[in-house]
C-alpha cells in the first residue's frame, strides 16, 4: 500500500519536476539561443562570488533564471485600485495550473518492471489521454481572460479578448489535426499511440527499416499541429496577445511574481506542446529498433539489454526529443516576425482548420484503402 | 474512499451552483458555472466514464463557457448603465417554479429503477461510439443537421451585418 502510494507520488513528482525545471531553464535557453542567432554574447552577468578566493562563478549565465526569480519575488506586488482582488490574484495560478497538469497523461516511458510490479512510466494512465491534454489546454484560456477582466483596465481587457480568440482558434486546429493521428493508431490513449509508432511501416515494402512514427504517417497533421501549437503558446510569431513592448496585453497591470507566473505558463505550455508533438508524431519514448528485450536491428543483429536499461534509454529518448522540439519552436520564435492580429486569425480559421479537416478526410480514404488502422 | 471523493466533489458542485445563483456579478456567476461543470466532469471520472468527463470539460467548460464569459465581458453593461431591473417582481416566480421542479425531481428519483451497476466500466470511447453509430444513429445525424443549421444561420447573420 505504502509502496504503491510512493510509486504514484514518484511518477507525479517526476513529471512535475521535469516541467518546472525545464520551464525555468527555458528562460536561459531563450536568451542564449537568441544571442547566438543575433551574434551577441547574451546573458552572462549574474554571478555568485565564492567568499574566500574571490572568484565570480558565472557558469555561462545559468544563474540568470535564479536572479530572475529573486527579482520577481522581491518586487512590489502592485494591484490596481479598482481591480477584482480575488480574480486578479487567481488568474496567474489558473494559467500555471492548467499548463502544469496538461502534461500528466503524456507517457515518458513504456513500463518499468521492479520485482513483480509493472510501473507505467506516465503520471496518469487515462484511456482518453489525448482528450485530457486538449481539455487542460483549452481551460488555460480562463487564466488569460480573468487577468484581462480583473485588471479593471480596458487595454488589458482587450488584450485578454485578443488572446482568448487566438487561443480558441488555435485549439480548434489542434483538435482537428490530432484526429488524423487518432484515426491512424486507432486509440485516444497516448500510451497506445506511442506503442503503435513502434511497429514497422509497410513491412512488405520497407522490411523492418522505417518505424511508423506519426511524422511519417501524418506529415500534414504534424505541420498543422506544430503551427497551431506555437499559436496556442502565445509566443512569437503569434504573440499579439502579449506583444510585451509594443501592444498592451492582458498582463499589463501585473508585476512581480504574478507577472512571472504568466511568463512561466507560456514556457510550460511550450513544454506541453513539445511533449504532445513528441508523443503524437516523433514516436514518444520509442528508440528505433529497440524492443522490450533489447535492440533488434533490421539487418538481423540482436543486442539484448536488461529491462532497466531499456526503460532508461526510452525515458532518455523522450527527454531528448522534447528538448529538440522545444529548440525548434524557439528557432521559429527568433526567425519569424510577428503576425498581425487579422493575419493570425485568417491563418487559423481559413488555413489550419480547413487543412486539418482535409487531413481527416484524406486519412479516412487512406485507411479505407489500407484496410483498417495501423 | 469513493464515498469521500463523491461527497467532496458533490460539495464543490453544490457550492458553485449556489455561487452561480447568488453572485451579483455576472462574471463571477459564469466562473462559478465553469467550476460546477468541472466538478460534474470529476463525478463522471469517479464513475469510470473518462470519455464523458473529457467531453464535458472540452465542450462545456472549454468551449461554450468561454464564449459565455467572452460575451459577458464585452456585451453585458454594468448596473450603473442599465439602472434597476424593471421586471424585479417576476423574480418571486422563482420560488413556486423551483418548488415544482424539486418535487418533480424527487418523484423521479424515488420512482426511478436502480441504476445499472455493471455499465460503469464500459464508459470508454468504443462503447459510446458503438452506441452512437448503431442504436442512436438517427438522433446523432439529426444533431449534426441541427448544428449545421446553426452554423449556416450564424453565417447569414454575420453577412448581413458586414
Amino acid at each position: 500500500m505504502i509502496a504503491d502510494l510512493g510509486i504514484v507520488f514518484g511518477r507525479v513528482l517526476f513529471v512535475m519536476m521535469f516541467m518546472l525545471n525545464l520551464g525555468g531553464i527555458l528562460t536561459w535557453v531563450e536568451r542564449k539561443q537568441s544571442a547566438i542567432m543575433q551574434d551577441r554574447i547574451g546573458a552572462n552577468r549574474a554571478s555568485i562570488r565564492i567568499p574566500l578566493i574571490g572568484v565570480r562563478l558565472r557558469i555561462l549565465g545559468l544563474l540568470h533564471p535564479l536572479a530572475d526569480a529573486i527579482k520577481m519575488l522581491t518586487k512590489e506586488d502592485f494591484m490596481p485600485a479598482r481591480a477584482d482582488r480575488f480574480l486578479f490574484s487567481l488568474a496567474p495560478f489558473v494559467s500555471v495550473f492548467f499548463a502544469l497538469t496538461a502534461f500528466a497523461s503524456i507517457p515518458f516511458g513504456d513500463t518499468l518492471r521492479v520485482g513483480d510490479r509493472v510501473i507505467p512510466l506516465q503520471a496518469v494512465t487515462l484511456n482518453v489521454g489525448v482528450l485530457y491534454v486538449f481539455a487542460m489546454l483549452s481551460l488555460g484560456v480562463y487564466g488569460v481572460m480573468m487577468a484581462g477582466w480583473a485588471s479593471a483596465n480596458n487595454f488589458a481587457l482587450l488584450g485578454g479578448q485578443r488572446s482568448a480568440a487566438l487561443m480558441i482558434s488555435a485549439e480548434i486546429a489542434i483538435g482537428a489535426s490530432i484526429m488524423g493521428v487518432v484515426m491512424v493508431y486507432g486509440s485516444l490513449d497516448l500510451q497506445d499511440i506511442v506503442r503503435g509508432q513502434g511497429h514497422p511501416l509497410f513491412p512488405q515494402i520497407f522490411g523492418e527499416w522505417i518505424p511508423a512514427w506519426g511524422i511519417v504517417t501524418q506529415p500534414l497533421a504534424f505541420l498543422l499541429f506544430l503551427t497551431a501549437g506555437i499559436a496556442a503558446t502565445k509566443r512569437i510569431p503569434f504573440d499579439m496577445p502579449e506583444g510585451e513592448s509594443e501592444i498592451i496585453g492582458y498582463f499589463v497591470e501585473y508585476s512581480g511574481m504574478k507577472f512571472g507566473m504568466f511568463a512561466m505558463a507560456d514556457f510550460l505550455e511550450t513544454v506541453v506542446i513539445a511533449g504532445m508533438t513528441t508523443a503524437l508524431f516523433l514516436g514518444g519514448w520509442q528508440v528505433p529498433y529497440l524492443q522490450p528485450d533489447g535492440f533488434h536491428f533490421p539487418w538481423g543483429a540482436v543486442a539484448t539489454l536488461p529491462q532497466v536499461l531499456v526503460a532508461l534509454l526510452q525515458v532518455g529518448a523522450f527527454v531528448v526529443k522534447v528538448c529538440v522540439m522545444i529548440f525548434v519552436m524557439m528557432l521559429v520564435r527568433w526567425t519569424l516576425p510577428r503576425f498581425r492580429y487579422d493575419q493570425a486569425m485568417r491563418l487559423g480559421w481559413l488555413g489550419l482548420f480547413p487543412l486539418s479537416i482535409l487531413n481527416i478526410v484524406l486519412t479516412g480514404i487512406a485507411l479505407l484503402l489500407a484496410g483498417g488502422p495501423a | 474512499m469513493a464515498l469521500v471523493a463523491f461527497a467532496l466533489i458533490a460539495l464543490i458542485a453544490l457550492g458553485s451552483a449556489l455561487g452561480l445563483v447568488l453572485k451579483r456579478n455576472p462574471i463571477h456567476g459564469a466562473l462559478f458555472l465553469v467550476v460546477n461543470l468541472g466538478s460534474i466532469a470529476a463525478l463522471y471520472l469517479t464513475l469510470g466514464a473518462e470519455f464523458l468527463a473529457a467531453a464535458q470539460v472540452i465542450v462545456y467548460a472549454g468551449a461554450i463557457m468561454v464564449l459565455f464569459v467572452f460575451a459577458i465581458m464585452v456585451l453585458i453593461p454594468g448596473k450603473e448603465e442599465t439602472g434597476p431591473d424593471p421586471r424585479r417582481p417576476w423574480r418571486l416566480l422563482a420560488l413556486p417554479a423551483g418548488a415544482i421542479l424539486l418535487m418533480l425531481l424527487a418523484v423521479y428519483v424515488v420512482g426511478a429503477p436502480a441504476a445499472p451497476s455493471g455499465r460503469a466500466t464500459s464508459g470508454g470511447v468504443e462503447a459510446i461510439a458503438r452506441l452512437l453509430f448503431t442504436d442512436y444513429l438517427f438522433p446523432f445525424e439529426l444533431t449534426s443537421v441541427l448544428l449545421l443549421a446553426a452554423m449556416v444561420g450564424v453565417l447569414l447573420l454575420a453577412r448581413r451585418r458586414a
